[in-house]
């Protein structure tokens, strides 16, 4: 062996520890930040473990099919799920275009008396693209199926 | 013959001059016809309209900001090993446009995410580590000009490359390790293809060809001028010294 080859060898050996270095420490951090890393919470964390109503995070989940009232004016009222829990929703001004029942939301505020006061609502989209002619075919022919998992034949 | 011959200047030099020209109008051909038939030949989104046409941009450009990174990476460890200084002039010279591709992806999503989500940014996993990519791509380019002497740049710019990567890869797998985020998981995949119709699909696999061809063509060209650029300076230097 030249003397060469034993300097590459090293530098090798150098970048591979260098990479198992930053894989650990990356996967460490993110472990330990997950909750600060997590965009919301789901509708069970908030009510195993409620925050105080002074706090404000996000809640994200589906919107539960039958559950959304339309109030008075831009109010609106809503059941966020995730199938397990349900945590209502309540929520004052202009909904993004994708908001629905059976749809994903990410809402910012405050939870008390069993209540969320949203002061934003997003609408969280899945990875699914169908042309709009297809579903309206198979919605009449009733047989579409929600890529989400719920029935949701017409 | 060995695939470290194109190390060598020269012959890196005749072989990209004669690939550059096919490569270009591959990606030019495969641009207009995947972009076109996108934009106007497709039909709307079930539930997004005619905002769905954005994929064929942002997709594509998300695709090759993080794979130009992966190429930076592979070419500056080359370097490292094994003190090929084409490899290194390659890192350099794709660093520009994978921050281009990263800024367009960046940008297109805030459009997207407007009518969509209802937010043009939100700090989700996914697009935080994004933008931190992006800001990579700015410290990396810097990085090589801050430095005066080659070597100790290429050396300097592989290590932070291999640092970035933390980010290049946290932003494409960030869906999978903290599943409460805003953005979506993939809909593109290796073994199926159902998320998206093939309507959809095929036009926005013409353009993800577009765009890597794009990518290889831009980088050919910019690592030819860095090779000129370099010889221009020994040239000079040795002109001095005369």
């Amino acid at each position: 062996m030249s003397l060469m080859s034993l300097k590459k060898r090293r530098r090798v050996q150098i970048i591979a520890i260098a990479a198992v270095a930053l894989v650990l420490s990356s996967a460490i951090i993110g472990y330990a930040l997950r909750d600060g890393i997590n965009y919301f919470r789901s509708p069970t964390q908030v009510v195993e473990a409620p925050p105080a109503p002074s706090e404000t995070f996000r809640i994200g989940g589906l919107v539960e099919e039958g559950s959304l009232v339309r109030d008075q004016g831009e109010t609106v009222k809503f059941r966020v799920t995730d199938g397990n829990e349900a945590v209502t929703v309540q929520y004052t001004g202009v909904l993004p275009d994708l908001f629905g029942e059976g749809q994903g939301v990410v809402a910012l505020g405050r939870y008390a008396n069993g209540v969320f006061e949203a002061t934003e609502i997003l609408a969280k989209h899945d990875e699914n693209y169908m042309p709009k002619e297809v579903v309206d075919a198979l919605k009449e022919q009733g047989i579409y199926v929600d890529p989400n998992g719920q029935a949701n034949g017409s | 013959m060995s695939i470290w011959e194109y190390a060598n200047p020269k012959r890196f030099m005749q072989t990209s001059g004669v690939l550059l020209p096919w490569v270009g109008w591959a990606a030019a051909i495969c641009l207009v016809v995947g972009l076109g038939w996108g934009f106007f030949l497709t039909p709307e989104d079930y539930k997004q309209g005619s905002t769905v046409k954005i994929i064929y941009v942002h997709v594509p450009a998300a695709l090759m900001a993080i794979n130009a990174w992966f190429m930076m990476l592979v070419t500056s460890l080359i370097w490292i090993v094994r003190r090929h200084h084409v490899s290194a002039l390659a890192a350099k010279a794709a660093a520009p446009v994978g921050a281009t591709f990263t800024l367009v992806a960046l940008i297109t999503g805030a459009v997207w995410g407007q009518p969509m989500w209802g937010t043009w940014w939100a700090w989700d996993p996914r697009l935080t580590s994004f933008l931190i990519l992006f800001l990579f791509y700015l410290g990396y380019i810097a990085l090589w000009e801050a430095i005066e002497n080659p070597d100790t740049a290429a050396d300097l710019t592989s290590i932070l490359c291999l640092v970035g990567s933390v980010f290049a890869v946290l932003s494409r797998y960030a869906v999978l390790f903290w599943n409460q985020g805003l953005h979506q998981g993939a809909s593109l995949s290796m073994d199926r293809q159902e998320h998206v119709a093939d309507v959809f699909y095929q036009p926005l696999l013409i353009s993800i060809a577009g765009f890597v061809l794009l990518f290889v063509a831009l980088v050919l060209l910019r690592t030819r001028t860095e090779i000129r650029r370099r010889r221009m300076t020994a040239l000079l230097a040795r002109e001095r010294l005369a």
